[in-house]
């Protein structure tokens, strides 16, 4: 039985991990990063954070990551991921770069930078279910949406009639980036899946 | 300037949160230069975060001289077509009109940018009155302090565009970053004698004072030609690089950026550095900088 905290990894190979490790300090966890196997194998819960999608799955690719982050994914491991994250825990992308591979875990289709280039990133409210207190600042930079949902997963927000969070069991996706506002909550939320899990 | 938490049920777009926001998503990534389509798929292949659409690389610009500006719309809209990652692009210093062409355009940064030749020798562009989000180069603190206060949402070291050369890339991200650690060591009182000698805003400087960083994200460009150069400057504190003449300008050039992204995300695993910068082939040859005449040297263009 855990009584400390519970270790939660950021995958640090590219994007905005800093900002991911400082709210999941913020919701009382303890938050490392995560770059290779063995890095991953010592974690409960791990965040994909935001960054460039194509990016993220090369080099998951070259250092030998997506088989032991499938493990992981598929044994139950609590996975958040934002943005690019949410794309990697897609099962499908509707428009995937070439060899483009996600970890995936949430039986869903995404379509990347949905919401449009730079110039239509935006921020707009956006209440999301199991999140207390109001609405969260949702930051949408170059998102995408989720075109189509299957049947173990479940919309928990959407923004203008498309869903932008989903859940699927231990997994969570956004395609906005709560990390980026200084609100908690979305991560505090998946600290208590985290917790709940170990 | 906002950043405070929107509570707009219509979106907002443009917002500080959303211009700083996207550079904090480039982090720990690599953005190429490149002038053709076919040069932006392989960085895109590579795994580059972005590219900057450019005419001609910097070495390209130092050797043939003249005037260089903004790239043909065309150009920039065929590597838009080409790659599905962000896509930059360079205004002169001060041409607000070529600023607003780019955003036009749709690119998703604009680096208001030395490399080119200045329109303006007195006033940089009012980068708050854009929703395209600007990167700016510094040499120091001050400087990069004044680019945020016209509303840069990104900064990069200057180095010296084109050369392969990183000693002017070390010694600007050395002098911001030793900049940023003076003013931890001062209190209150000194900060505002700080920002006079700094030539930036109390506020601002207070912030950084605080933070122990920018503001912004900071990449650092201007030299970078091999693996190795690239996790130097991240162990140095750069968050990102931007490599331009270094990767076209070399023997293997899918090869070496793909390399060059593998050493910048394991920047402190010297093996993983070793291991990529095998069989490379040749680097760009480069400048040595004290044989530059100080009319050729771009990183004293902006102030």
């Amino acid at each position: 039985m855990r009584v400390t905290s519970p270790v939660i990894g950021v995958l640090a190979l590219q994007g905005d991990v800093r900002e991911h490790l400082a709210a999941l300090a913020a919701a009382g966890a303890e938050a490392r990063q995560v770059r290779r196997p063995e890095e991953l194998a010592a974690v409960d819960g791990l965040v994909i954070p935001g960054g460039e999608s194509t990016t993220i799955s090369k080099l998951a690719d070259a250092f030998g990551l997506f088989e032991p982050l499938r493990a992981r994914v598929r044994a139950g491991m609590p996975t958040y991921g934002s943005c690019a994250g949410m794309i990697m825990l897609a099962d499908k992308i509707l428009d995937p770069r070439s060899g483009q591979e996600t970890v995936g875990g949430i039986d869903m289709i995404v379509r990347r930078n949905a919401f449009g280039r730079q110039n239509e990133s935006f921020e707009a409210a956006v209440e999301v279910a199991g999140v207390p207190g109001g609405p969260v600042d949702g930051v949408f930079i170059r998102a995408p949406w989720v075109e189509s949902l299957g049947a173990g997963a479940r919309s928990v927000a959407a923004f203008e009639g498309r869903t932008v969070a989903v859940r699927q069991g231990n997994l969570l996706a956004t395609a906005f980036h709560p990390e980026l506002t200084g609100d908690h909550r979305v991560h505090a939320m998946f600290a208590d899946m985290v917790r709940a899990a170990v | 300037m906002s950043t405070s938490p929107s509570n707009a049920q219509t979106p907002e777009t443009g917002t500080a949160r959303v211009k700083r926001g996207m550079a904090e998503q480039l982090k720990g990534g690599v953005i190429m230069d490149v002038v053709t389509p076919e040069q932006a798929r392989i960085a895109e292949d590579a795994g580059a975060v972005a590219v900057m659409a450019l005419e001609r690389v910097p070495a390209d610009i130092r050797k043939d001289g003249g005037v260089a500006r903004m790239s043909d719309p065309d150009m920039i809209d065929g590597i838009i077509e080409a790659v599905s990652i962000p896509v930059m692009a360079k205004s002169r210093i001060g041409h607000l009109v070529e600023a607003q062409v780019l955003q036009a355009l749709g690119v998703d940064y604009i680096d208001e940018s030395e490399v080119l030749t200045p329109a303006d020798e007195v006033n940089h562009t009012d980068k708050w009155s854009f929703t395209t989000p600007f990167v700016c180069g510094a040499t120091n603190l001050g400087e990069a302090l004044r680019r945020i206060s016209e509303g840069a949402a990104m900064i990069r070291s200057k180095g010296e565009a084109g050369t392969g050369n990183v000693v002017e890339a070390v010694r600007h991200l050395r002098q911001i970053k030793g900049d940023i650690a003076r003013l931890r060591g001062l209190d209150n009182h000194e900060l505002y004698a700080a920002a006079k000698e700094l030539r930036a805003s109390h506020e601002l400087v207070k912030e950084v004072a605080e933070l122990g960083k920018l503001p912004v994200v900071l990449f650092s460009a201007g030299g970078v030609a091999t693996p190795a150069d690239a996790a130097l400057m991240r162990q140095l504190g750069a968050e990102g690089v931007f490599v331009g003449s270094g990767i076209f300008k070399s023997g293997d050039p899918a090869r070496r950026a793909a390399a060059i992204v593998k050493a910048t995300t394991f920047f402190d695993d010297p093996k993983v550095v070793a291991d990529v910068s095998r069989g490379l082939g040749e680097a760009m040859v480069g400048i040595n900088i004290d044989v530059l005449p100080e009319g050729e040297r771009y990183a004293s263009r902006g102030w």
